[in-house]
């Protein structure tokens, strides 16, 4: 089965862990062509909504819509659908840049699997260190081949948590280019983050999160102050 | 589809094992070490308790099995790709069945190396029926590895992992280890005694089947949350 949709709807969503209530009551859309910046503190409840987006982590109340799927009705055809890049880079650092990109083409069933590891390898600036362990990568290297391989399927949805973390400017540029041009093909790109300097040329919304709800939703050029407004302290 | 996964998540564990030899030296240096501590321990008089040599095969086997388990998960956590496996289009079943034949390949070697220091150390004839004792140790193997595999992959990311591996894996497969132990017994006897190795095996292949159907069953619900 194959299936894509071109929007996200998600309706009051919940998830407690016994009394603890990490996410509640959220509502959120998000259509094809547009970036999403989760933004706010820590313990807001950014990663356990990647998390339940991603299918990882079911909702205790409420419902994703992926078009007219949920993650039961769609499960592993959904999945090929799906791209993420979690905080830690999913990435096996005994192996090979290609051999991880290899992995996971097999994994995710890509059709023509060494032309896209090829392509991931130029996408990543790594051909030169293709065949070299990742262990040996920096951080910016890693995240570079993280990103890759989170997108070798050419997933619809594509959720990043915290994608900014240890770039430098010249790695931030290319990531922040790189998701404008995944949302030019079509593509969700939903990010939590807080870099927010880092943030501000790539997202079209930030939805604002404190204790587990979405405290504000703000355009581009409105969400720094939006962000003041909920959290109750400037950037 | 699914086997493919399988094999891939399969072969991906054993090119990290080749390169890193992490798990594999581990699991051989203590699983040796068992034998050669029970081997000075259990001597009287010069000679050895009778039937010890089964059992300490089979205790050398579990423990060094759980240590190999714990180390494969380990390292699918600290990278967190465990997450990155679970959203591959596959039935997740067949993350399950990659990550357990990994681990027997690891159980399988240590056991190429136990069975023959065991015999030398113990002077047991341990190899006098070499095919009924690898039927008992394939069968053995792949009921304790089924369960500890669905067990490890759903400690992976409590904070006790460590202590409660072994505090859940051991009471679920005593029957494993006794069917183990008592059908290697059975073929140390002086003759052989066939009819009860086979009745062990048996049973030990039962076991097999309950617990991989068990364990098909519930990873994928048990690894959503």
């Amino acid at each position: 089965m194959t299936i894509d949709f071109d929007r996200i709807e998600l309706s009051s969503v919940s998830r407690h862990y016994g009394r603890r209530r990490a996410l509640h009551d959220v509502s959120l859309a998000c259509e094809a062509g547009e970036v999403i910046a989760l933004v706010g503190p820590n313990g807001a409840g950014k990663s356990t909504l990647l998390a339940i987006v991603s299918t990882l982590l079911t909702p205790t109340a409420g419902q994703v819509h992926y078009g007219t799927y949920t993650a039961a009705s769609g499960r592993a055809a959904l999945r090929r659908r799906l791209g993420w890049l979690g905080h830690e880079l999913q990435l096996y650092p005994e192996l090979t840049a290609r051999e991880n990109l290899r992995f996971f083409a097999t994994l995710m069933d890509v059709a023509d699997g060494e032309a896209r590891v090829n392509e991931a390898l130029r996408a990543a600036r790594l051909e030169s260190r293709a065949d070299d362990v990742v262990s040996s990568f920096s951080r910016g290297m890693r995240q570079r081949l993280a990103l890759e391989r989170a997108l070798i399927h050419n997933p619809r949805l594509v959720l990043l948590d915290e994608p900014f973390t240890g770039l430098d400017g010249a790695s931030a540029d290319v990531l922040r280019e790189r998701l404008r041009a995944l949302a030019g093909h079509g593509c969700l790109v939903l990010f939590a983050t807080h870099e927010f300097g880092l943030a501000d040329d790539v997202l079209d919304r930030a939805a604002i999160m404190r204790d587990g709800r979405i405290a504000a939703l703000a355009s581009a050029g409105d969400w720094r102050a939006a962000y003041g407004d909920a959290i109750g302290r400037g950037l | 589809m699914f086997f493919r996964t399988a094999w891939t998540v399969f072969r991906k564990d054993v090119t990290i094992e080749i390169r890193s030899r992490e798990t594999l030296a581990t699991t051989i240096f203590f699983a040796l070490s068992v034998v050669v501590v029970f081997a000075f321990a259990l001597v009287r008089d010069g000679r050895l308790v009778t039937d010890a040599a089964a059992g300490i095969l089979w205790i050398a086997i579990a423990f060094s099995g759980t240590l190999a388990l714990g180390r494969t998960f380990e390292r699918e956590r600290y990278t967190d790709t465990l997450r990155a496996l679970l959203l591959a289009p596959a039935d997740r079943p067949a993350i399950y069945v990659g990550k357990l034949l990994g681990i027997l390949a690891v159980i399988f070697v240590a056991e190429c190396l136990l069975v023959p220091l065991v015999a030398l150390l113990f002077d047991t004839a341990l190899l006098a029926r070499p095919f009924h004792l690898a039927a008992l140790l394939v069968s053995g193997t792949v009921g304790f590895a089924a369960v500890g595999t669905l067990f490890a992959a759903m400690l992976v990311r409590a904070q006790s992992r460590d202590v409660l591996l072994p505090v859940l894996l051991y009471p679920m497969t005593i029957p494993v280890i006794i069917a183990g132990v008592r059908g290697t017994a059975a073929l140390m006897q002086p003759p052989p005694d066939e009819p009860m190795a086979i009745f062990w095996l048996t049973l030990l292949t039962s076991f097999d089947a309950v617990f991989l159907t068990l364990a098909l069953w519930t990873f994928e619900p048990l690894m959503t949350d």
